[in-house]
């Protein structure tokens, strides 16, 4: 139990004075803008907007300077900025099969339509310490080459023509939102989808991996990765029809899974999917492997009892803004409760006679 | 799949939708700014003050299938009437109210006998500016286009 307490006023406020003394750090060196987080710390900017779930990126480099660099911290101080805005309406669906690719990989076929595009990675790089950036220097401008203007299809959209993977057909059902209801079991693909985008990175990142050491694996391919900017359209209801509202970077993640199939379906290649708001390649391959294993029921497989089949395990637990909360809560003051566990333990321990005389006597 | 779900609208209407996405999408400040050096703007009431509000953009399972809450963005809407009545509204991604200002009267300007003007002042400059924005960015992604080379194998 928690129980309010009185006091502490003066050392919270010098606390606090402290705090952003220290965050600021030393002031013979020059203090961080927002928007040099904004354009060069943009992978965390990108981490904060997805487990933030909200796509605003000075608003989540002004959290990361705020939270000292602490991701959680920021992503904390997005979540409640969130709930102070109006909500307007939902927008489309997005159109992945529209994006402009900055990057646009399969590890499932060399030859594709619109090629392969490595984009901005740090793939292939030897992951050495780069000295030369701890001093400051122009970077030279990146090579260009004429671009062609062709639409860039899907890759499952190949395999679909010749039947051999299982579709996604479209739906338009109102899709249940996690911002406005608790979670409720049973949860469906849609409702799992939206918990993990904005679920915390390496919670996702180790389940994923669970899958592919053996608990419930499902032997993924990286069908297709690609990262880019894709339009949002959602209708006005005062012009009455539907506007760009904007354009937002994504990351999206499609596994090629092992076969599905019955008496009735031939074998067929399944699939797996992950969605992410900015550029977040690890996260959204991990979402496509945690939503493929979570599909047990409804592709006919057995639950082996692993811990990334188990939905309300991973859907209860993905959350950190709900984990820190928890975790966090139990260092605030519980003295009254503390206090109730000290009596029973002496009582406890009297009974037991373990005590001397003189300490039961107390 | 969305190109074959599309209503037909009529052309006015997809002339509108074109650049009220133009302005949504056009980096902060600039339509603002272009109005302001032309000289364009025009005296108007608010019908709604620049709000700034989310909308939650949706996803689709497998990229195809059914529709799910990806996140949600920040969004700045405007509703002005000008002295003729003619109404602009203005929804820009982020959280700038003059921008939302901007669209709003933009719009509203559109639908005036200054939309000549308007176009050729702020509108055209935008697409230059975003055509550019996104050229360059597709070349830097084409010149990273893998070339695959068939290597010869020993036994063949």
């Amino acid at each position: 139990m928690y129980v309010a307490v009185k006091g502490g006023e003066r050392a919270i406020e010098n606390a606090h004075a402290w705090l952003a003394e220290e965050r600021r750090g030393d002031t013979a060196v020059a203090e961080l803008s927002v928007a040099q987080i904004r354009e060069q710390l943009s992978l965390a900017v990108n981490r904060v907007m997805a487990e933030g779930s909200l796509y605003d990126p000075d608003l989540a480099a002004l959290a990361i300077k705020q939270a000292r660099g602490d991701l959680i911290e920021a992503i904390f101080l997005i979540r409640a900025y969130r709930t102070t805005l109006p909500r307007f309406g939902a927008s489309e669906p997005v159109e992945t099969s529209e994006m402009a690719c900055d990057r646009r990989i399969s590890a499932t076929f060399k030859d594709l339509p619109g090629g392969q595009v490595l984009g901005p990675t740090f793939d292939y790089t030897h992951r050495l310490l780069d000295f030369k950036l701890a001093a400051e220097g122009e970077v030279p401008p990146a090579p260009s080459r004429e671009a062609d203007e062709a639409h860039v299809p899907h890759v499952t959209a190949f395999l679909n023509r010749e039947g051999l993977i299982e579709e996604a057909p479209a739906e338009e059902t109102e899709p249940r939102d996690l911002t406005r209801e608790p979670l409720e079991l049973p949860a469906d693909r849609a409702l799992r989808l939206q918990a993990l985008a904005r679920a915390d990175e390496g919670f996702t990142l180790g389940l994923a991996y669970s899958t592919q050491r053996g608990y419930a694996r499902n032997h993924a391919f990286v069908g297709e990765l690609r990262i880019g900017a894709v339009a949002v359209e959602m209708e006005i209801p005062e012009l009455g029809f539907a506007i760009e509202i904007g354009e937002i970077t994504v990351t999206e993640c499609e596994t090629v899974n092992q076969f599905g199939g019955s008496k009735t379906e031939p074998p067929q290649f399944t699939r797996g999917y992950g969605l992410i708001l900015g550029q977040s390649e690890r996260k959204a391959i991990s979402v496509a492997l945690v939503d493929r294993a979570m599909r047990w029921e409804e592709l006919g497989e057995d639950n082996v009892g692993a811990p990334a089949q188990d939905i309300e395990f991973v859907l209860s637990h993905a959350d950190n803004i709900q984990a820190t909360g928890f975790l966090e809560h139990i260092k605030l003051p519980h003295y009254v409760d503390f206090q109730s566990e000290l009596e029973l333990i002496r009582k406890l321990r009297r009974e037991a006679g373990a005590v001397p005389a003189q300490e039961a006597a107390e | 799949m969305a190109a074959t779900l599309a209503p037909e609208r009529p052309p006015e209407t997809e002339a509108r939708r074109a650049y009220m996405g133009l302005l949504a999408r056009a980096a902060e400040g600039r339509a603002a700014a272009l109005l302001a050096e032309a000289g364009l703007a025009q005296p108007f009431d608010w019908l709604r003050r620049p709000e700034i509000g989310t909308v939650m953009v949706r996803g689709r399972a497998g990229g195809t299938g059914a529709p799910f809450n990806l996140g949600e963005m920040t969004v700045t809407r405007a509703a002005l009437k000008l002295a003729c009545g003619t109404v602009g509204h203005g929804h820009v991604a982020g959280r700038s109210r003059p921008g939302a200002e901007a669209a709003a009267l933009i719009d509203a300007l559109m639908q005036t006998g200054r939309a000549e003007e308007v176009e050729a002042a702020v509108l055209a400059p935008l697409r230059a500016e975003e055509a550019a924005r996104k050229s360059a960015r597709a070349e830097k992604a084409a010149a990273t286009k893998v070339e695959f080379f068939t290597l010869v194998r020993g036994e063949d």
